[in-house]
C-alpha cells in the first residue's frame, strides 16, 4: 500500500559527470545552499554518481542514515533513472521515492557560457525535486500476463526471417502479407551482390524453412486494419482483401517489416518523366536481369524488344536532392548499379555501361573490390557528375551529364537507360504507422527508440522495426535487423508477465462526477464510464501516465500517482517563494 | 475583364508586333488591357542580380502604381519583365524590411504591401478566359500549322518565385497553342536556354544553344517556334543566317511571338504585327500553311 506519510529524511546526491556538469555549476555552492534545508540529511556529491563507487555511496547512505527518499542531481532521467532507482530498490528504498533533478542537460550543458546562472537554476531545479520526493508515494509496480504470440506485418524477405526466428523459438506467429505471394521486393530481383547469387534461389531456402515450420501462420492478401492493446497483450483486425470479415487475433509482440517503394520516375521531369520507354527504374532493370523475368534474363528495351549497346546507369535519381526530392542517400544503389551494369555487360560483350555518380558509396566487406571490378574487369566507365537531362531522340535517348573529373559536359546516345531512383517508403506506411500508434521520420520510414542504442524498436512498446520500412538497407542488413528484431520479442516472450510502472493515472471516487472529458483527452484509449456507477476508470495496462486526463479534469478527480497537482503546486511554491515554503515547513 | 498592362520598353520599340498583337489578342477574348500609367523600366537584370535594395526601387514602383490604380493585378507580355516584376514581389512580401525601406523612399502616400499579382498573360489567357473560351475564338484558327512552344528561362525558373508552370515538362503554352487549333509538336528543349545576352559579346557561345533549340523543334516537325519573350525571338531569329553558314543541313525555322499566333487564329488584321521585321520571314510558312491570306512581296 502506497505509504501516506511524507518523506522527512532526504539524501541529496550530486554528480560531476566529469566535467560536464562541474565545469559549469559550482558544486560546493551546491552543496551549501542545501547543508540546512529541511528534511535533508545528506548532500553529498560524487565524480560519477552513476559508478560502481558512487552507486556504493548512495546505498551505504541509505543504509547508514535510513534514508526515505533521494534526490540524484545528475543527468537527463532518460539517461539513469533507471539506475538510480534499481540501485535504491537494493538497499530497501522504494524506487519511486527516487527522483532525478536534471541538472546536465537542461543546466549545464545550455548554460555553459554562464556558470554564475547555471548555479543558480541548478540550486532551483534540486529545489522544486527535493520538493516533489517529499511528496512522492511509495509505490508498486504491478504486473500484467503476456500472450506469447507475435504478429509479423509484411511477407517480404525481412518478415519471414523475423517470423522464422520467433518461431523456431517455438513461439507461434501471424504473418501477414498485403499480396497474393510472400517474397516482397527480394522476389522482383536478379542475381545479388557481391557473388551475384539468384535472389530467387535465396528466397526459395527461407520460404522452405518457413512452410516447414507449423507455428508460423501465413495470412495473405490480408492487412491490419486496427490495433488496441499494449505490450504483452495487442487485440489486432486483420482483414483479407475482398472479403467482408475481419480476423481478431491476440499477440504480444508485433515486428513491422513493410518494405519500402521508389521515387515514382513521373516525379522526376528532367529524366523524363517516366514517359520514355526506355528509361527505367532499378527494378525494372532487375526484371529485364531476372532469368524467371518477362524476358527470361535478356536486357532488351522496352520500346522496340532490341538488345541496348549502350546503358547509362544514373545514380542518386531523386536521392540526395533535398531541393527537389529526398536528401538522403538511398544507401544500396551504388551497389546494385554496379551489379546491374556487370551483369549487363556479362551477357553483352560488345555493350557498353555507363554509370554517372555523386560518390561511390561501397562500404564494407568485399563492397569497393565489387566495384573497382566493374571498371576493370566489364570496363565500366564511371563519370563522377550528375545528368542534367534525359530525352528521346528517334529511337535514342540522350542523356546530358557532366563529368566533373575532366570538366567535360557529356552527352550521351544510349539505347537503355536506368535510374536508380531514390528508397522512399511504401506510400501508405504513415497510415499503418498511424493505425500501430508508432512514429515516422519526416518522410515516412518507421521511426526507431534510438537512433544507435535502441534500433530495432519503436518508441511504442512491444512494438520492433525490420528491414527497409525503416530506412533504407540491403538484403544482409535486413536480415541483421530482423534477426535483432526477433530477438527483442524473444526475451520479452522469455517471461510470462511484465511489470508494468504505477505511475499511472488513478480516479478519485469521491471526487469524479463522470462528466467524462477524459475519455476524448486519453491518447491510449485507457478510459471508460464505468458500467452503472456515476465514475470513470482506468485501464491501468493501457494508461501510459502522460496526464492528459489530470490536465483536463474540472474537479481534480483525475490524478497521475507521484505527479499530483498538490505535489506540482508545492513545487511550484518553493520556486517562487523559496523562504515563505521553508518557514512553512 | 479589365487588367492593368506592363508593356515594358522592348515592347514599345523593338517587339512592337508583340505589343499589338498581345493586346489584339487580348481584345478579342473580352479582355481589356489598361496600359499602366507612367510605368517604368522593369530593371531587366539589374534590379535581381545585386543586394542594392534602391535597384530594387524602379521594379517596385510599377508595383505601387498598380496598387494605387486600385489594381489588384499587373498583366505582363514580356517574359523578362515578368519575370523581374514577379520575383521583386516575391522578394518584397518575404522581405519586410526591404519593404518598409522602399515605402520610406518611395514617399506614396499608401505604403505598398504586397498586394498586386503580376501574372502572364499566358496565364490570364488560360486560366481567367479559359481554353474552351479560346477554341471558340479561333475561328479561322491554325489547322494545318505546326507549331512547337518554346519557354526559354524566364517564363520558367526559379520554379518557386514564377510559379507558372513546371519547368522541366512546362505545357500552359502547349495548351494555348492546341487550342488555337495548331498542331503542337513535341520536342525535348522547350526550357532550354536560348543564348540570351552572350549573343552580344561571343555569340559562338549563344549559337550551339540557339541551335539546339531550333534544330530539334524543326526535327520534330514544326513550321513555326512560339515564344513569349523578345530576347529569345531576337536570338533564335537573327542568329539563323550564321546557323545556316554553320550547319550544312540547317533549315530555317520562323519565330513568332505567341499572340502574333493568336491574332492569326482569331482572324484579326495582323499588319501591324511586324512580321516584315522578322529575319526569318514566316509570312511563307504561314500562307504555305494556310493560316495567313496574302503575302505582300518582300
Amino acid at each position: 500500500m502506497p505509504a501516506k506519510t511524507k518523506a522527512h529524511r532526504i539524501g541529496l546526491f550530486v554528480c560531476h559527470c566529469g566535467l560536464n556538469i562541474a565545469g559549469t555549476v559550482d558544486i560546493p555552492q551546491v552543496l551549501d545552499a542545501f547543508k540546512d534545508a529541511p528534511a535533508v540529511l545528506v548532500a553529498l556529491d560524487y565524480k560519477y554518481m552513476c559508478s560502481e563507487p558512487g552507486q556504493e555511496l548512495i546505498r551505504r547512505k541509505i543504509a547508514e542514515e535510513k534514508l526515505d527518499g533521494i534526490v540524484v542531481a545528475a543527468c537527463s532521467p532518460t539517461m539513469h533513472e533507471a539506475t538510480f532507482r534499481r540501485n535504491a530498490e537494493s538497499a530497501g528504498l522504494n524506487p519511486y521515492r527516487v527522483e532525478i533533478a536534471n541538472i546536465r542537460e537542461q543546466v549545464s550543458w545550455v548554460h555553459a557560457k554562464d556558470p554564475d546562472a547555471a548555479t543558480r537554476k541548478a540550486i532551483e531545479v534540486i529545489r522544486t525535486i527535493i520538493e516533489k520526493v517529499r511528496y512522492d508515494e511509495e509505490l508498486l509496480p504491478f504486473t500484467l500476463p503476456v500472450v506469447r504470440r507475435a504478429l509479423v506485418i509484411g511477407g517480404g524477405i525481412a518478415g519471414i526471417q523475423a517470423a522464422l526466428d520467433i518461431a523456431e523459438a517455438g513461439f507461434p506467429v501471424l504473418l501477414v502479407e498485403r499480396e497474393a505471394q510472400l517474397g516482397g521486393r527480394m522476389a522482383q530481383l536478379s542475381g545479388t551482390y557481391l557473388n551475384f547469387e539468384s535472389a530467387g534461389d535465396l528466397l526459395a531456402q527461407k520460404l522452405d524453412a518457413l512452410r516447414a515450420r507449423p507455428e508460423i501462420t501465413v495470412l495473405t492478401e490480408s492487412e491490419v486494419e486496427s490495433l488496441n492493446g499494449y505490450v504483452g497483450n495487442f487485440t489486432v483486425r486483420i482483414r483479407r482483401r475482398g472479403e467482408d470479415q475481419v480476423q481478431e487475433a491476440s499477440v504480444g509482440a508485433i515486428v513491422v517489416a513493410t518494405g519500402f517503394d521508389l521515387y515514382p520516375m513521373k516525379q522526376l521531369p528532367e529524366y523524363g518523366a517516366g514517359a520514355v520507354p526506355d528509361v527505367i527504374s532499378g527494378l525494372e532493370m532487375e526484371a529485364l536481369l531476372r532469368p524467371d523475368g518477362p524476358t527470361g534474363g535478356r536486357v532488351l528495351r522496352p520500346s522496340d524488344g532490341r538488345p541496348p549497346k549502350e546503358v547509362v546507369f544514373v545514380q542518386c535519381a531523386g536521392s540526395r536532392d533535398p531541393e527537389h526530392a529526398m536528401p538522403y542517400c538511398s544507401k544500396i544503389c551504388c551497389m546494385y548499379t554496379a551489379k546491374q551494369a556487370r551483369l549487363f555487360c556479362r551477357q553483352s560483350p560488345d555493350g557498353q555501361a555507363y554509370v554517372f555518380y555523386i560518390d561511390i558509396r561501397s562500404g564494407g566487406k568485399g563492397a569497393e573490390e565489387f566495384v573497382q571490378a566493374a571498371m576493370e574487369e566489364e570496363r565500366v566507365l564511371y563519370l563522377r557528375g550528375k545528368v542534367s537531362k534525359i530525352f528521346r531522340d528517334g529511337d535514342k535517348v540522350i542523356v546530358w551529364g557532366a563529368d566533373t573529373l575532366s570538366g567535360q559536359q557529356v552527352e550521351i546516345a544510349a539505347d537503355l537507360v536506368v535510374l536508380a531512383t531514390a528508397v522512399v517508403p511504401r506510400a501508405d506506411a504513415r497510415d499503418l504507422a498511424q493505425r500501430l500508434r508508432v512514429g515516422t521520420d519526416a518522410h515516412g520510414f518507421f521511426n526507431e527508440a534510438h537512433p544507435k542504442l535502441r534500433p530495432v524498436e519503436s518508441l511504442t512498446a512491444g512494438i520492433y522495426l525490420a528491414g527497409a520500412a525503416q530506412g533504407p538497407k540491403d538484403i544482409p542488413e535486413t536480415l541483421s535487423q530482423a534477426s535483432a528484431a526477433a530477438a527483442k520479442v524473444l526475451s520479452l516472450f522469455s517471461r510470462h508477465e511484465l511489470v508494468q510502472e504505477p505511475t499511472i493515472a488513478w480516479v478519485d471516487p469521491e471526487l469524479c462526477s463522470a462528466c467524462q472529458l477524459c475519455v476524448p483527452a486519453c491518447p491510449y484509449e485507457a478510459r471508460r464510464p464505468h458500467p452503472w456507477k456515476p465514475l470513470v476508470t482506468v485501464n491501468a495496462a493501457l494508461c501510459q501516465g502522460c496526464g492528459a486526463c489530470a490536465t483536463v479534469c474540472p474537479n481534480k478527480a483525475s490524478k497521475l500517482r507521484n505527479y499530483t497537482p498538490e505535489q506540482v503546486l508545492a513545487m511550484v511554491d518553493v520556486l517562487f517563494a523559496p523562504a515563505k515554503a521553508q518557514e512553512g515547513a | 475583364m479589365r487588367y492593368f498592362y506592363f508593356p515594358g520598353c522592348t515592347l514599345e520599340t523593338k517587339a512592337v508586333g508583340f505589343n499589338r498583337s498581345a493586346k489584339d489578342a487580348a481584345g478579342a477574348l473580352g479582355v481589356e488591357l489598361v496600359t499602366l500609367p507612367e510605368w517604368n523600366c522593369c530593371g531587366a537584370t539589374f534590379p535581381l542580380s545585386t543586394d542594392n535594395v534602391l535597384d530594387l526601387a524602379g521594379p517596385a514602383r510599377n508595383l505601387v502604381s498598380t496598387a494605387e490604380a486600385g489594381g489588384d493585378t499587373l498583366a505582363v507580355a514580356c517574359a523578362t519583365c515578368f519575370n523581374v516584376l514577379r520575383r521583386t514581389n516575391h522578394f518584397l512580401r518575404n522581405n519586410p524590411e526591404t519593404l518598409e525601406k522602399l515605402n520610406a523612399f518611395l514617399e506614396r502616400p499608401q505604403p505598398y504591401a504586397g498586394q498586386v499579382e503580376v501574372r502572364h498573360l499566358l496565364d490570364i489567357f488560360v486560366h481567367d478566359i479559359g481554353l474552351e473560351a479560346i477554341r471558340q475564338c479561333a475561328v479561322p484558327g491554325l489547322r494545318g500549322l505546326r507549331a512547337a512552344a518554346y519557354y526559354g528561362c524566364m517564363l520558367l525558373r526559379p520554379a518557386a518565385e514564377i510559379a507558372l508552370d513546371d519547368p522541366e515538362r512546362p505545357d500552359i503554352m502547349d495548351q494555348l497553342l492546341a487550342a488555337l487549333g495548331a498542331e503542337v509538336v513535341d520536342y525535348p528543349h522547350r526550357g532550354e536556354c536560348c543564348g540570351a545576352y552572350l549573343t552580344v559579346k561571343s555569340p559562338e557561345a549563344s549559337m550551339p544553344m540557339s541551335y539546339r533549340i531550333l534544330s530539334a523543334a524543326e526535327r520534330a516537325g514544326a513550321h513555326v517556334l512560339a515564344t513569349a519573350c523578345p530576347l529569345c525571338q531576337f536570338n533564335l531569329d537573327w542568329l539563323q543566317a550564321r546557323l545556316r553558314q554553320q550547319y550544312a543541313s540547317y533549315r530555317p525555322l520562323p519565330v513568332l511571338y505567341f499572340t502574333q499566333l493568336m491574332g492569326l487564329a482569331f482572324g484579326l488584321d495582323t499588319s501591324g504585327y511586324g512580321f516584315e521585321q522578322h529575319y526569318v520571314d514566316p509570312r511563307p510558312v504561314l500562307t504555305q500553311a494556310g493560316v495567313l491570306g496574302e503575302v505582300k512581296a518582300p
